[in-house]
């Protein structure tokens, strides 16, 4: 009998299960894996030094082109670190838009997840389950910011205007009209809010939905259950955030322990896995919509009975209304100077990082009292959980590992920059 | 949150007082600047002692110094020009490779992580300067915390900081075969070559770049009252 030895094998970088542009060198045994090299830097843009030739509120939009299925996490930490620098607090309405707005990116992006994950492990039709849900969302974020995806919608100071008073409505068309129409209208006859806590009250339902295909399947299970396990050891070690370290066991969760925006006024659960492995993450994940259904129903109760500023009043940084500078020469100046030259950022160093869907989005920002970040790098959660891929995978099967590469949840956008 | 933060530094002091740390408090979060030779013992003890219990490196980045604080367009003295026509010396984004600055400034090179403790919720950046003697070398965390890995190839990727004792040292994100340190202030923004396809050699060949550096907004530099007085106030408070 010949002998049989070791092999290399290339996935991807254009594989479907990849999830973008990954290239892993893998060493097989058979069809055992015995090293996994990940291959990464093909979606690099150089983000971070891009940022340092602009102005700071012209890089707000890069953010959302960094995790480019939770765009509005992105710019909640990129915001979050020019307003601690400059000492500056988003008035109380901003805080809860951008809690709403951080869940409602929460349940984008796991519903993104769910259903790639699905379809990697042979689960077809949740994909598109899930991405009926994932338009909803769209549609809130286009009703806000113009853009069903790449929003530029937080400012430092606040957002960048206050929720729209009537949704926007399908119109006829030769696919939808009659009774199909008035369907995909049905929930859009009053304002955002209204769409929102319409959508939200079903929502569980949909949940449900996705559970009653999964959760006991046999498959799922036979491709979750005991693959890919972490210890909580190793999650620390490795610099796991998010539902990876949960999964795990490890209950932290930055809303909780280091909290920012309105995530201290809300009432919410952090749900923990058992196990670390693959299941168990997908439970984290799929309670996490729940819960963060529960945060959105409160903020728009809020935001129903308080109506106020969504700008802090500061025209250094904000710029002033249209009205007012129709009369104004002060307001004029202001919103000249800021659109040409921008605002200058007190010197000093900040690490400011946000609960994001994968993990932890951080953003470390140095200035130099000038009007451009002299350096800013950003922390992607899935740069960490993808550099643990070797360890993960070793002695698993081939197949295993487009399940490990589903739970990390990655997007290239991020680790790539 | 500034109590965690007193007791952070006050700790920080005590357990390092015969090594020559600086330690900066500030309203967004506690520096601590170490002398390299010291990295791995502060390292080690940050993560190990009962008073840190810093289990969690969360990042690693690199820093090029060079340019620090430097405007392109003065704001304390009157011009004759424009804002936009303005422009003094060449900023980033506004030279090719051959147009670089050459000079080597002390402390141009640091290496930043930063600490998370889950237990005792606390942060802490901390930071060495890289000595530039011909080569920046810096010991390396990951038999420390293992999950830094990536990020040393990172900051050697893209700054040419090599991590002495590093398993791994490639590069990670730029392409197979990429030659320079792409982040450091004097790599020029639109970088040195572009790639297109032959048609005659029926493959993708490297050429160098065709587009011109440019930048439309100057750097400029305000130190005016009402930030740093701002500021100062926060920062005492």
């Amino acid at each position: 009998m010949a002998e049989i030895k070791n092999y290399t094998m290339n996935f991807g970088p254009q594989h479907p299960a990849a999830h973008g542009v990954l290239r892993l060198i893998l060493e097989m045994d058979g069809e055992v894996i015995t090293h996994a090299d990940p291959h990464v830097g093909l979606l690099h843009r150089a983000t971070e030094k891009l940022a340092e030739t602009k102005p700071f509120n012209q890089s707000i939009g890069y953010m959302d082109r960094l995790d480019y299925v939770s765009m509005m996490c992105n710019e909640h930490a990129y915001v979050r670190a020019i307003e601690k620098l400059l000492h500056l607090e988003a008035p109380i309405r901003a805080q809860y838009i951008r809690t709403m707005f951080d869940e409602i990116t929460r349940i984008r992006n796991h519903l993104m997840w769910i259903g790639t994950h699905g379809l990697d492990l042979g689960s077809m039709a949740l994909f598109l389950y899930a991405f009926r849900e994932r338009e909803m969302c769209m549609d809130m974020y286009e009703a806000v910011s113009g853009a069903r995806m790449h929003a530029t919608y937080y400012r430092p100071g606040g957002v960048y205007r206050d929720l729209p008073e009537k949704m926007p409505k399908h119109k006829e068309s030769q696919w939808t009209k009659g009774n199909d129409l008035k369907q995909a209208n049905e929930w859009r006859e009053g304002s955002l809010l209204d769409f929102i806590e319409a959508f939200i009250d079903d929502f569980p339902n949909k949940l449900n939905e996705y559970r009653t295909l999964l959760e006991e399947n046999r498959i799922w299970k036979q491709r979750t259950v005991g693959v890919g396990v972490v210890s909580p050891e190793q999650a620390k070690a490795w610099g796991f955030t998010g539902p990876m370290l949960r999964g795990s066991g490890v209950a932290w969760d930055l809303r909780k322990k280091q909290t920012y925006a309105a995530y201290d006024k809300v009432d919410f659960d952090v749900p923990v896995g058992v196990n670390g492995d693959c299941y168990d993450r997908y439970l984290v994940r799929m309670e996490e919509m729940a819960q963060s259904g529960k945060i959105i129903k409160q903020c728009v109760a809020w935001l129903r009975n308080n109506p106020g500023p969504v700008m802090a009043d500061n025209y250094k940084v904000v710029p002033p209304k249209r009205a007012t500078m129709k009369e104004d020469m002060e307001s004029l100046i202001m919103h000249f100077k800021l659109f040409t030259e921008g605002y200058s950022v007190p010197a000093g160093e900040v690490y400011s990082a946000v609960e994001a869907p994968k993990g932890e989005f951080g953003v470390y920002m140095i200035s130099d009292d000038s009007n451009k970040p002299f350096r800013v790098k950003l922390r992607a959660p899935g740069f960490a959980h993808l550099s643990a891929m070797n360890d993960m995978v070793k002695g698993h099967m081939l197949s295993d590992v487009v399940a490990v590469i589903g739970t990390m949840d990655i997007v290239f956008g991020e680790i790539d920059r | 949150m500034s109590i965690y933060k007193r007791q952070l530094s006050k700790s920080l002091h005590t357990h390092f007082s015969d090594i020559d740390i600086h330690i900066k408090e500030t309203v967004n979060g506690v520096i601590c600047t170490v002398p390299v030779e010291s990295w791995l013992e502060v390292a080690k003890t940050l993560r190990d002692d009962r008073d840190f219990d810093f289990d969690q490196c969360i990042d690693l980045c690199g820093v090029d110094y060079l340019s620090y604080g430097e405007p392109e367009w003065p704001t304390d003295e009157v011009t004759s020009t424009g804002f936009s026509r303005g422009i003094r010396g060449k900023g980033p984004g506004r030279f090719t490779w051959s147009e670089r600055r050459k000079e080597t400034i002390t402390n141009r090179f640091a290496v930043v992580v930063q600490l998370l403790s889950l237990n005792k919720n606390q942060r802490l950046t901390l930071k060495c300067f890289a000595p530039d003697e011909g080569m920046l070398v810096v010991p390396s965390l990951v038999d420390i915390w293992a999950g830094v890995n990536w990020f040393e190839r990172e900051a050697f990727d893209l700054y040419g900081i090599i991590f002495q004792g590093h398993p791994d040292l490639r590069r990670i994100l730029t392409d197979y075969g990429f030659i320079g340190h792409p982040f450091r202030k004097d790599f020029p923004l639109i970088g040195n070559v572009e790639v297109k396809y032959d048609e005659d050699k029926k493959r993708v060949v490297y050429q160098p770049v065709s587009i011109e550096p440019r930048v439309l907004v100057p750097k400029t530099i305000r130190r005016d009252s009402r930030y740093v007085d701002n500021a100062a106030n926060q920062e005492n408070s």
